[in-house]
């Protein structure tokens, strides 16, 4: 019997990517987002080009009381489930206005924890299962470019890591994602270098491997591993004074 | 970003815009001074370049609808004919014409009119495409078919992107029993026999030929030509029968990077065409896939990096059948002996075709590369004068460096219908390449 993918932000480019790497491989696919008529125009490509089932939901990741009530509701549980929510938000304004702040720390942190705690409930129950949280090398180490972005994915960073503690005697998976520079419209308007810049289509099949190999932690593309090394063993008397 | 055409000749520096969406594509069009579309990049030339915006279709890419008991399929422009194939072959569907490379757009389809190995018998890429939408620089979409805005949708055709950016299209495919193609190889001593094979093969669905241009004197000409017809079922071996409609990835080849441009020369090509004729098999009912038949270079991506960082230039011409003999010999005997042509020189019958700026008429066509080198240039205006003498033209999409005076008299007996309608949907010429600024289209 195929599989089956739950995507949660299934509108950004990187899940764009990882709906098709997946639907390649033969997985039906659960795309949840907020405005889903927009996702039409994409289900008829993923339909016709891999001849899977594909079926959208309306779904508010801030909206934590609805979360339970969602997954409950569901037709069928998925085999994986990956969030890629998250938004970049904009340092300067979230360190000057609580509401920007709050929204960057609810996209990134506490709307993903509220529903992959419910799903992951269900998994456990199951035994079996993938959870892929995808959070970012900004929650390495915390930069005054974008720290509250950054801090937001290390909580998650952190969350991903107990989770994957908690549920490794049910037999479920818990695998954390963290992309470097990737070509995306989140990042259009940036200047990123070309060599460390991945595109979603590599971040997605990263993502595959990861799955099926049951890796813990995934950099991608993998040299972030060695950057983030390198950047999170400087010491902070030094790290402090400078501008990143 | 640093962009060319296929033959890496030449470069430019342009803005490239990757747009998913019409709303972003107009707010592009509406701020830029002048820009091209641009798909999978294959032409050869400077057809998709510009020097300030290049509309990059590759994002848009989405199939919209797929009538799997008609055979009708509805895209984005981005979609390449090998995304096609690969939702439609194993249902039996297959395009009805394609190039020699399955890597290019839809979109890009439409702008060149390409042609295949069946134009004798099924005309252009427009014999297959239903209808079309096309942003045009007033930021309106006009929706073009044959009973609406014809004028358009014919000059689109050819037209080299300069009607406007094409959007969503309807095609058509055909049916096919198998993956495979029968095909008949015949060796043919120079080139009286390969006209005469072409001749011969007139009803045959698919004909081209491989030509050997540094063969001079008694073999001046010589080829292997090929024509073919969808296998049915019946023509395959048991062993395929079961799975008629799939072929097994075959493993691809890459050129890594630039090969250094002295390994192409005269005696290195003239070895490898001397081997490859010989080795070619005369005979009949040889079955082969589809990937084999119609994109033997496909397997090997990157494989323009063997001319070389300096890139070449291809040259296709299309003389009229009553010429055809007297214009190929010459045109021959002058590359062969300028020892500059490449191997891989293709020719072929073409059959009679309607349109704006499309390249075919019914006459034989003859492609080959040139690597690019100091003396290459006076070797084309040469090949140029005597395409001009026997009242031929060349093809837009491979063209780099023709002149304005040649292009106007070649194409002459449909430029101005050409130029009407692109100053109904341009009057204030925005839509250019550097192609399109060379030639004064």
């Amino acid at each position: 019997m195929s599989k089956t993918i739950m995507i949660i932000g299934a509108k950004s480019d990187i899940a764009r990517a990882i709906a098709h790497e997946f639907a390649s491989k033969g997985y039906n696919l659960q795309l949840l987002a907020r405005k889903s008529d927009s996702l039409l125009k994409g289900v008829a490509d993923l339909k016709i080009r891999y001849r899977i089932d594909v079926e959208c939901f309306e779904f508010d990741v801030l909206d934590f009381k609805s979360h339970t009530v969602f997954v409950n509701s569901l037709p069928l549980l998925p085999d994986v489930v990956v969030s890629l929510v998250g938004s970049l938000g904009d340092q300067h304004q979230s360190q000057n206005e609580w509401d920007a702040c709050e929204s960057v720390l609810d996209t990134n942190f506490s709307g993903p924890v509220s529903i992959l705690n419910v799903l992951a409930n269900k998994l456990e129950e199951r035994k079996r299962g993938t959870i892929v949280g995808v959070s970012s090398v900004a929650g390495d180490r915390g930069r005054q470019s974008n720290y509250l972005y950054g801090s937001a994915k290390a909580g998650f960073t952190a969350y991903l890591a107990g989770l994957r503690n908690r549920l490794n005697k049910s037999n479920v998976h818990v695998v954390t994602v963290k992309p470097g520079f990737v070509n995306t419209s989140m990042t259009a308007d940036m200047d990123l270098p070309e060599r460390l810049t991945a595109q979603a289509e590599q971040v997605a099949d990263d993502v595959y491997q990861a799955v099926i190999k049951k890796k813990n932690t995934l950099y991608t593309l993998w040299f972030w591993r060695y950057i983030m090394l390198i950047i999170k063993s400087i010491p902070e008397f030094i790290f402090k004074k400078l501008s990143l | 970003m640093s962009l060319s055409g296929w033959g890496g000749y030449p470069k430019t520096k342009a803005k490239a815009i990757f747009f998913r969406d019409t709303g972003e594509l107009t707010r592009q069009v509406s701020e830029a001074s002048s820009f091209i579309a641009r798909g999978m990049g294959r032409s050869y030339g400077d057809s998709s370049l510009n020097n300030s915006c290049v509309l990059s279709t590759n994002r848009y890419n989405r199939f919209l609808e797929f009538d799997s008991e008609a055979g009708i399929v509805k895209c984005e422009s981005g979609v390449t004919l090998a995304e096609v194939i690969d939702i439609s072959i194993n249902l039996g569907w297959f395009l009805k014409v394609t190039p020699g490379t399955k890597f290019v757009s839809i979109g890009g389809a439409i702008a060149s009119d390409v042609h295949g190995k069946n134009h004798h018998l099924d005309g252009s890429f427009s014999s297959c495409v239903n209808s079309f939408s096309l942003l045009v620089p007033s930021g309106e979409v006009v929706n073009c078919s044959r009973s609406e805005n014809a004028d358009i949708f014919f000059a689109s055709f050819g037209g080299m992107g300069l009607t406007g950016v094409i959007l969503e299209v309807e095609f058509q495919l055909i049916q096919v029993e198998s993956a495979y193609i029968s095909q008949t190889s015949i060796k043919a001593a120079n080139l009286k026999e390969a006209m005469a094979a072409f001749e011969n093969a007139k009803e045959t669905t698919y004909s081209v030929a491989w030509i050997d241009c540094l063969a001079n004197g008694d073999a001046l000409g010589r080829s292997l030509v090929m024509a073919g017809e969808h296998a049915s079922i019946n023509q395959l071996s048991t062993n395929i029968k079961a799975t008629p409609l799939i072929v097994k990835p075959k493993p691809t080849l890459s050129v890594p990077f630039y090969l250094p441009s002295w390994l192409l020369n005269k005696l290195t090509v003239k070895a490898f065409n001397q081997l490859y004729y010989y080795k070619g098999k005369a005979g009949e009912g040889q079955l082969v896939d589809y990937d084999s038949f119609f994109y033997p270079l496909d397997s090997i991506h990157h494989w323009n990096r063997i001319y070389g960082r300096k890139g070449f230039v291809q040259y296709q011409c299309v003389l009229p059948l009553a010429n055809s003999y007297e214009g190929l010999k010459s045109i021959l005997e002058l590359i062969s002996a300028s020892g500059q042509g490449s191997f891989l020189a293709v020719l072929k019958l073409f059959g009679k075709q309607e349109g704006y700026l499309s390249f075919p008429m019914e006459g034989y066509t003859l492609a080959l590369d040139f690597p690019l080198n100091s003396r290459l240039f006076s070797l084309l205006e040469k090949l140029d004068s005597v395409v001009s003498q026997y009242d031929g033209r060349i093809y837009l999409t491979k063209d780099a460096r023709m002149n304005s005076r040649f292009f106007a008299k070649s194409y002459e007996k449909q430029l101005n219908r050409f130029l009407d309608v692109k100053k109904k949907l341009d009057p204030d010429n925005k839509l250019r390449s550097l192609q399109s600024e060379r030639l004064g289209l």
